[in-house]
């Protein structure tokens, strides 16, 4: 075990748990599966009362363009559990372990189209009831505590693009290209939520080769260029006007992402934070072990290092819930974070810095490929292991 | 050409499905060492069996499309392992692993989830839970592009590399004194321009079907299973089998043209079989009593220049006619060439430097390969020139008889290897004998590919 991936032992137990509500589990009370069809006109559901236990809404779209099926709190607004995208003629099936109480249910075509909520109603289970206090809390617990992890970063995110900017917009260059690497270090442990923002994230992160003929390139990319400019003279130098732009633009979405990140209704749900250590081991695998995310400024290693710490902060956050269905999976977890953080470390650190990705050999990419794809394997189940 | 490969049929007697009688015991449960097991069981080795059971009419009425080729299945459990002596299928996708782990019970574990993963893929069935029987939250437990498609005469062969006993000086899992003599590094051949990330590996797979999805789908699921414990070094897709390994099957063309194999062990012949192919417990290591050696080269044909020589040069340059295949001695394809018989300048009609003339038993003190390989393009290289060739798989008792001589005389003198092949690849792997009828697969205790290796 790496210092780096110590566990933090007390930060999780000794917390103060707050059960937010106890959701019954599956053995022991079954509601059973509900048939959802769903037509132009509406939609409608074999029962509308079911016993607290889990629910398979078998949601079936009979219309005549793609549909969503929602179950709503009480409020008839806020939602419990949704499945979204079903295609004409498709079924989809939403499992839900649902509690004694009103809610209501909806389907509607799309995002903007109007549906009017009906009342759906949980009775009291049908014989004793095991509930899984236990990963209810934890899993709460995760949500909080990841939650705290990304306003955190995006915070330090903040304060490292200011002053990016500013040696940017100021033109002291070499200011600017020891300080991108380290900012953006913040933005990278926790890109799958950056990216769910899919307004702020092309804004901010796009890559030269994802943009669209005509498209305007902003962000941090866009700078990188500017600061490590090719040398083969295809590239038009940005004037202090554009750079004076470019900066303004990347300060002003930072500041959003920071305001939404610390927005009252901003949650997060276990499994949310289970795809995102995958996302982010993805972008790994996908940008990062190829050398194409920093492409001017070869820095990927930063990022990689990032990634990685993310995915183990996602990871050690539901830890205790995915402990409860397969400790030998966390166990085999831990292990690839340890050998891929291992490996990693021969190449450097955040205060050492790190080699620019073109120095590493051919076997020195594979090997690192390698352990990434066997980190990412295991994580891929980290989710359905939290959940239950 | 009337190469006639339509006219294959199934052998019956090897085509087996019969259930082992005593397999339905229940699995032994123990998933302790999580990982593999959680994502390969199918109920265990009762349902694996069970499923081979339905063959036949289980599958071909679910499947109405399906030609007869395509519903063949074969027996993963037997004797010797599947894909060597059963009749060549038409598509392979091999592949070459690096053992990652230095820990032996990880390897035997992965031993015991690819055994059991072969055995239900074998069947044509789906692995653990499916393509969408599995949590919504976690990836389906069989990436699912085989599903729909029959068995297809899969077959799944494993092998070990001389680095699985000792690599770089390190006996990683304590086996080094099990390593087989026969089991040496192949020595450089001349003219061999081997490229070092298509050559060697720890461990093999040779997945055959008659359908290149399914063998596709084997490879790319068993190496899914490898994750963290070996990771593909080099793979290889091919087609077209360039060899007979029964009396049934015609005799097919490679790339070059030309009829390939005609003087090949076949699965009939078992005095050859049992001289030549099959190793025995006096060969030196009992574990590998009932298996055999394999030789995988990928040999790149220089196409454009091949397909430029004269038919007279082509024909001296192999020694067959590239119509028939008849020897130029005479005869029609079957005829024993005769090396000595002179033409009307008085020289060999088989040139001496030819193909035939060198590889040919007669001139490697008899000694003879169960030859299986297949034709394989990867499309075009940087020059736009094909980049296609033959990947050449031989079965073999002892290399160091039956295949170092006769690749050596021909690396150095047969014109058609010299003038046109270039050995780009190359890797020796032994494989292990196979699970006797009736073998639990499958847990921590099932029986697995190699097993005489670790106990």
């Amino acid at each position: 075990m790496s210092a780096r991936f110590a566990l933090p032992t007390l930060a999780l137990t000794a917390s103060v748990v707050v059960l937010a509500g106890c959701v019954p589990n599956a053995a022991s009370a079954d509601g059973g599966t509900i048939s959802v069809t769903v037509a132009d006109a509406g939609c409608t559901l074999s029962a509308t009362d079911v016993p607290a236990g889990t629910v398979v809404f078998s949601v079936s779209n009979q219309g005549s363009s793609a549909t969503e099926f929602y179950l709503l709190a009480s409020d008839g607004a806020s939602i419990v559990s949704e499945v979204e995208n079903i295609g004409p003629g498709l079924t989809r099936d939403l499992t839900v372990q649902v509690a004694e109480g009103d809610y209501f249910t909806s389907c509607r075509e799309s995002d903007t189209a109007e549906a009017t909520p009906e009342a759906f109603t949980v009775t009291a289970a049908e014989g004793e009831v095991v509930v899984d206090e236990e990963r209810a809390a934890l899993l709460d617990q995760a949500a909080v505590t990841y939650k705290a992890y990304v306003q955190q970063e995006v915070a330090a995110l903040v304060t490292a693009t200011d002053e990016f900017v500013a040696a940017f917009v100021a033109g002291d260059d070499d200011a600017a290209r020891d300080i991108y690497a380290p900012a953006r270090t913040h933005w990278e442990a926790i890109e799958p939520v950056a990216e769910s923002f899919g307004d702020l994230d092309p804004s901010m992160d796009l890559r030269e080769a994802d943009l669209a003929e005509g498209e305007e390139w902003t962000g941090w990319h866009a700078m990188e260029k500017d600061l490590w400019q090719p040398e083969d003279g295809s590239y038009t130098a940005l004037t202090s006007e554009e750079r004076q732009a470019l900066g303004d633009q990347l300060v002003a979405d930072t500041a959003e992402l920071s305001a939404r990140v610390n927005a009252d209704d901003f949650t997060f749900e276990a499994f949310q934070i289970g795809n995102g250590a995958k996302e982010l081991l993805d972008e790994v695998a996908t940008g990062k072990i190829t050398g194409e995310e920093e492409i001017w400024s070869g820095t990927d290693l930063w990022d990689f290092r990032a990634n990685l710490d993310g995915a183990w902060e996602a990871f050690i956050v539901l830890k205790p819930a995915a402990d409860l269905t397969d400790e030998d999976l966390s166990i085999e977890i831990e292990e690839r974070f340890t050998s891929l953080d291992a490996e990693l470390a021969q190449y450097g650190s955040f205060d050492e810095g790190f080699v620019t990705y073109s120095e590493l050999t051919e076997d020195q990419v594979l090997e690192l490929s390698r352990l990434v794809e066997a980190l990412s394997e295991s994580l891929s189940q980290l989710t359905a292991a939290a959940i239950g | 050409m009337d190469d006639a490969r339509d006219g294959t049929t199934p052998d019956q007697d090897d085509a087996v499905t019969e259930p082992a009688s005593d397999a339905t015991d229940a699995p032994e449960d123990g998933s302790s060492r999580r990982g593999f097991s959680r994502r390969a069981v199918l109920g265990g080795a009762g349902a694996v069996v069970g499923a081979a059971a339905l063959a036949g009419g289980g599958f071909a009425a679910g499947r109405a499309t399906a030609s007869p080729v395509q519903l063949r299945q074969y027996d993963f459990h037997g004797e010797h392992q599947s894909g060597i002596v059963t009749p060549a299928q038409d598509r392979m996708h091999f592949a070459a692993f690096d053992v990652t782990t230095d820990s032996r019970d990880e390897l035997i574990q992965l031993l015991r989830d690819w055994t059991e993963a072969a055995a239900t893929l074998m069947t044509g069935s789906e692995l653990g839970t499916g393509i969408a029987g599995g949590s919504a939250l976690a990836p389906p437990d069989d990436t699912g592009d085989a599903t729909g498609l029959p068995a297809s005469g899969l077959t799944i062969t494993f092998g070990f590399g001389p680095t699985l006993f000792v690599k770089d000086g390190e006996d990683r899992f304590g086996i080094a004194d099990r390593q087989p003599a026969q089991l040496a590094e192949l020595p450089h051949f001349p003219g061999d321009t081997l490229q070092e990330r298509l050559t060697g590996g720890d461990l093999c797979i040779q997945a055959c079907a008659d359908d290149p999805q399914v063998a596709m789908h084997a490879i790319r699921n068993l190496s899914r299973l490898a994750f963290g414990v070996a990771s593909v070094r080099w793979a290889q897709l091919g087609f077209g089998r360039t060899s007979s390994t029964t009396r049934d099957q015609s005799t097919p063309r490679n790339l070059m043209g030309f009829k390939d194999g005609t003087a090949n062990l076949r699965a009939e012949d078992t005095d050859n079989i049992s001289k030549f192919l099959w190793s025995e417990a006096a060969d030196g290591q009992e574990w590998m009593a009932g298996g055999t050696y394999l030789v995988a080269r990928k040999l790149r044909i220089l196409a454009e220049i091949w397909d430029r020589a004269s038919l007279g040069e082509q024909e001296a340059t192999v020694g067959r006619t590239k119509g028939s295949g008849a020897p130029l001695s005479g005869g029609n394809e079957f005829t024993e060439p005769d090396f000595t018989r002179p033409g009307a300048d008085g020289t060999p009609l088989i040139p001496t430097d030819s193909h035939v003339a060198l590889a040919h038993p007669s001139a490697n003190g008899g000694a003879m390969m169960l030859r299986r390989g297949y034709n394989y393009t990867d499309g075009a290289d940087d020059l736009g020139r094909l980049d296609a060739g033959l990947f050449f798989l031989a079965f073999i008792r002892d290399p160091e008889t039956q295949y170092i001589p006769m690749q050596t005389a021909i690396s150095s003198s047969d014109a058609m290897t010299v003038e046109y092949v270039r050995a780009v690849g190359s890797a020796i792997f032994a494989v292990p004998p196979g699970i006797p009828a009736g073998a639990t697969l499958g847990g921590d205790s099932g029986a697995y590919i190699g097993q005489g290796l670790f106990t």
